[in-house]
């Protein structure tokens, strides 16, 4: 998996060895190891795992939004829209960031200044990274209100953030990290703080966004219900290591790593009476991580030689699904 | 089916908004009085060459030490001048020296404060240190200070008062941003590719004035006190420009002739800082989400 040449124009971004290391009480422990994946126009790449696997910080890292007394990307390549993010400047970065590539957060209900009128809010992007007129971008702030599918829009461009519901909230944030038409939206568990049917409605309207605009998204969550819906390709971490990438539909229909079986067995089904199983212990802290493959220590298939890291390896007949264990890979 | 065709009643209009702020902060009706306290006597000041019934610095030897009479409301002082006119005058300075000193003091500490909390760091410690040396004199003492170096005139007072107040908010502001900086629209912002500057004075900034404003209004009674007290122990501006501390400093020298001559223009800073309090009270009941409904 590692450094691939990067051509294909289709591929908006494209990750590559990518490793984020965190300082706890002082020592920098790599949280996120070796990750790379590319995700394509129009496509939708999905990232799942428990709390603490290292998602988020995989989307922080891509965003450049690390804290940086805490947080850095020690190694890697984060090429965005062409640009690499890795090797661009501080300014570069905040250039492209609501520019070339968004992101919308969990908290519809926190996540937008309740100070300020949401079609100010919607606007500012297009004002910073465009330039526009104040008029023009109350222009275009409507039609994205309406794009997202607020009612009334030109009636509530001067409503605050208290007056919206959280359904309504996370059109809006939608609407700014859209603004721009950027080519890569990170969605950090984007649906999680919604009721149910808010949630697919949202899902519903970030697919038809995909299509038209043509943006690749990267959609980080841990509800596998949500991935079977809109995902095309599917990435688990664990322990800040991607442990197995697959299709969406092989994914679900036959899942290699014993973590990605353990995280299908914990899922509520219809079609399945059986209790639930869930994945006994805990997401090791980084610094009690073990040596070698990371999951061993809650792993029922482990063998004398988990002590050394596998490699994610492509399994027979299928070179888009790869699976990082001994035991599966078949060694 | 018959009624099929009746219009829909149209539903009974019933606000289920919460009380505004405006509705919060006038219940007890301190707010009102005290802007209203203010506002008049803003008014009264500005228009003190219209209002004052003599010209304040005009003697008249043959009437002074006059106690109230329906010429002279507050009577005269030793030179024969109009307590009443000097009082009217005096809050010209006083308010002057109070507000622009307030105004600069809360813009100065603010701006300090919010970079103070927003960046961290070393930033932040050298700013806290610095603070805390400022915090450590008494607020008199430091005024007077800086008074002593400066040499008394307008200038140096507004500027003696206004650095007094800059600590008060760099905390206030430091604080505020802090918890400002944790919330997720400051995280959005930043994804949203907007500069530090932007953040912090667009975003974060409106999210703190109200308890920037509410200790705005309180600090505004301090400032007018230390002029106050400034001007009475003689390191204000210099007489015979009437200000209230040196009315009544003057005033203090014939007190056992004439009880009107501290008293009037004691009342007037006395009424000032009653009414500044129900307006700081006022707006912390309104912007305080837990202060009892």
């Amino acid at each position: 998996m590692s450094a691939a040449p990067i051509t294909a124009a289709s591929e908006a971004l494209q990750v590559e060895g990518l490793t984020t290391s965190i300082r706890i009480a002082g020592h920098w422990f790599d949280a996120v190891r070796d990750v790379s994946f590319t995700v394509r126009q129009r496509e939708t790449l999905a990232l799942v795992g428990e709390s603490g696997c290292g998602k988020s910080l995989t989307a922080l890292s891509i965003m450049g939004l690390l804290p940086g007394a805490v947080g850095r990307v020690s190694k890697g390549r984060i090429v965005v829209d062409g640009v690499d993010m890795t090797a661009a400047t501080e300014a570069k970065r905040e250039a492209m960031r609501g520019d070339r590539i968004g992101m919308i957060f969990q908290e519809p209900m926190t996540s937008l200044n309740p100070v300020l009128p949401i079609g100010f809010q919607i606007a500012e992007g297009l004002m910073q990274h465009r330039g526009m007129s104040k008029d023009a971008a109350r222009k275009r702030a409507v039609q994205l209100m309406e794009l997202v599918r607020i009612p009334s829009a030109a009636d509530r461009l001067d409503a605050y953030p208290h007056q919206f519901s959280g359904g309504m909230r996370q059109r809006v944030m939608i609407a700014m990290a859209l603004a721009c038409s950027p080519r890569v939206l990170i969605a950090d568990e984007p649906t999680t703080a919604l009721d149910v049917t808010i949630q697919a409605q949202v899902l519903a309207l970030l697919a038809d966004l995909q299509k038209q605009e043509g943006l690749a998204v990267l959609l980080i969550t841990h509800n596998l219900g949500v991935v079977a819906s809109v995902a095309d390709r599917v990435m688990v971490m664990y322990g800040g290591d991607v442990v197995e990438s697959a299709p969406m539909r092989a994914f679900f229909q036959a899942p290699t790593h014993p973590y990605s079986e353990a995280l299908l067995a914990a899922m509520p089904r219809v079609d399945r009476a059986s209790k639930l199983a869930p994945i006994p212990g805990q997401v090791p802290t980084l610094p009690d991580m073990p040596a070698g493959c990371r999951y061993q220590s809650r792993c029922p298939l482990r063998i004398a030689k988990c002590a050394e890291r596998p490699p994610l390896t492509p399994l027979g007949g299928d070179p888009e699904h790869g699976v990082r264990c001994w035991v599966r890979a078949g060694a | 089916m018959s009624d099929a065709a009746a219009p829909a009643p149209a539903p009974a209009k019933v606000s289920l908004a919460a009380p505004s702020a405006w509705r919060r902060a006038t219940r007890s009706g301190g707010l009102v009085v005290g802007l209203l306290l203010v506002i008049g006597m803003i008014l009264v000041a500005a228009f003190a060459p219209q209002v004052a019934p003599y010209d304040p610095d005009a003697q008249d030897v043959l009437l002074n030490l006059v106690g109230p009479t329906a010429d002279h409301w507050f009577g005269t002082d030793a030179f024969g001048r109009d307590v009443l006119s000097r009082v009217i005058w005096g809050a010209r300075i006083s308010l002057f020296v109070g507000f622009v000193a307030t105004m600069a003091g809360v813009v100065f500490g603010t701006v300090v404060g919010v970079i103070s909390g927003y960046y961290g760091g070393k930033v932040d410690k050298a700013i806290t240190a610095a603070t805390d040396v400022l915090l450590s004199f008494p607020q008199l003492i430091m005024g007077l200070m800086l008074v002593a170096v400066l040499g008394p005139n307008l200038q140096n007072l507004i500027l003696a008062i206004a650095i007094t107040a800059v600590p008060a908010f760099v905390r206030v502001a430091r604080g505020s941003t802090l918890a400002m900086k944790e919330r997720d629209f400051v995280d959005a912002c930043r994804a949203l590719g907007y500069g530090d500057l932007r953040i912090m004075f667009l975003h974060v900034l409106p999210n703190i004035m109200d308890e920037v404003v509410v200790m705005a209004s309180l600090w505004l009674a301090t400032a007018i006190r230390t002029e106050a007290t400034l001007s009475f122990i003689g390191l204000g501006v210099p007489p015979p420009t009437a200000t209230w501390g040196g009315i009544v400093r003057e005033g203090f020298d014939n007190l056992l002739d004439g009880w009107w001559l501290s008293v009037f223009p004691s009342l007037a800073i006395l009424l000032v800082m009653i009414a500044l309090n129900l307006i700081g009270d006022g707006l912390r009941d309104a912007t305080d989400p837990r202060a009892p409904q």
